[in-house]
């Protein structure tokens, strides 16, 4: 049987749930009998393959260049699987929703700053104007709450998915979990 | 010697259960009493109901609408299902409205782990929220010496209104305005602080959120008891 391939993503989140993934520990070598791990933070890979059969996608859509990547790992993807709350809710990064994006960068590129305050033009995206969730963009196939999901959590639900046998996920995790 | 007290009793069957119950009781007490769950929000015992949040709605055999099971009366013969698929998608629904709503960041909440619109969402199944979130940009109260009023974390229950005018009898609590702009307000709309408030902190046991919280308990787990309720009422009574 050859493995699927799996790709884990980092959008506007704090990598919590990257952690967690990895908390599976040696359940991870394991899963590696299923998965094929093709592109992630983890890994060399810098450009998104061409067909990918699972995504975990962590992080909420907070920029231009985090709608750009959903966007372009939903037609790429067969299975879509928004990990943590960031990525459902919009969690903590969505927290700025009530403000405009100009307080925000006022906030963090000039308030706090002593040392030559401005705004950066290079390599760093343009703000949304709010925080949203995964799902307000693309169409998702799995929701994975949880803040982050617990390493527990990550082996059930992909041992289930490997099986063809999806989990309950809320007999396992919730928001803020 | 005189007879023994009529007592009216009402049968009926609830998810095919046949239970018996005494005429004025509403279906969530019978449904208890016959340990038959059906979910509740604003609801508490101890408190009046105000059948505010919906989410008991059951479906009796004739009637299209729905009812609150905790303001609907029992009545003989009734048939009553708290479980059907429609009710599973309608309470479903009103959860993910109130999440909606206002600003729920579990996460980062001072309830995390001891809310019950956290908790409700998981034992319903909840794991995300169809509809767009509304992020409207609401007020924190901490101008009390023990307590803080978060708007963000509050779902309009109303249970402090009640336990504050019912139980405590102080009622300084309010609601403010209509729809999706009313507010729980402290006397006139006055700084908690500086109200009328007793400090008894029933409030903040009975809130369901992270909407009144103990600043004391701010970083450590904050479980809410709202048992005493019961208790004191039995106590008041025998007095």
């Amino acid at each position: 049987m050859s493995k699927h391939t799996l790709a884990t993503v980092w959008l506007d989140g704090c990598s919590g749930c990257h952690m967690s993934f990895l908390d599976m520990d040696e359940r991870l070598v394991d899963l590696a009998a299923y998965f094929d791990l093709v592109y992630s933070p983890l890994v060399d890979l810098k450009t998104y393959p061409e067909h990918v059969d699972f995504a975990l996608v962590e992080g909420a859509i907070s920029s231009t260049d985090d709608l750009a990547k959903i966007k372009k790992i939903r037609a790429h993807t067969g299975t879509l699987i928004a990990m943590g709350d960031c990525a459902i809710t919009g969690n903590v990064p969505s927290m700025r929703n009530p403000f405009t994006t100009r307080e925000i960068t006022d906030r963090a590129y000039f308030e706090n700053v002593s040392a030559q305050p401005q705004l950066p033009t290079l390599y760093v995206p343009t703000l949304l104007k709010t925080v949203k969730p995964i799902q307000e963009y693309v169409h998702v196939d799995y929701y994975l709450p949880g803040c982050p999901p617990s390493a527990d959590t990550f082996f059930a639900f992909l041992s289930g998915l490997v099986q063809g046998k999806p989990v309950d996920v809320s007999s396992l995790t919730r928001f803020g979990a | 010697m005189s007879a023994a007290p009529a007592v009216d009793i009402k049968t009926l069957t609830i998810n095919g259960k046949e239970v018996s119950a005494r005429a004025g009781q509403t279906i969530l007490e019978v449904a208890k009493e016959n340990s038959i769950d059906i979910p509740t929000l604003c609801h508490l015992d101890g408190l009046s109901e105000v059948g505010a949040c919906r989410l008991c709605v059951v479906e009796i055999a004739g009637s299209p609408k729905l009812s609150p099971a905790c303001v609907a009366t029992v009545e003989e013969g009734m048939v009553v299902s708290t479980e059907t698929d429609r009710l599973k998608r309608h309470r479903k629904t009103i959860l993910e409205l109130l999440f909606a709503e206002r600003n729920h960041i579990c996460s980062v909440c001072v309830a995390n782990g001891h809310c019950e619109l956290q908790s409700l969402g998981q034992s319903q199944g909840l794991t995300h929220i169809r509809f767009p979130y509304r992020n409207p940009k609401l007020p924190m109260d901490s101008s009390h010496e023990r307590f803080t009023l978060d708007q963000n974390r509050c779902i309009l229950c109303t249970r402090c209104v009640r336990v504050c005018d019912e139980v405590e009898g102080a009622h300084i609590w309010d609601v403010m305005g209509r729809g999706i702009d009313s507010m729980v307000i402290s006397d006139l709309f006055q700084p908690w602080g500086e109200s009328a408030c007793t400090r008894c902190g029933k409030c903040v046991q009975v809130c369901p959120t992270g909407a009144l919280f103990d600043k004391s308990k701010v970083g450590s787990p904050h479980p809410k008891y709202p048992e005493f309720l019961p208790a004191l009422q039995l106590m008041r009574e025998r007095q």
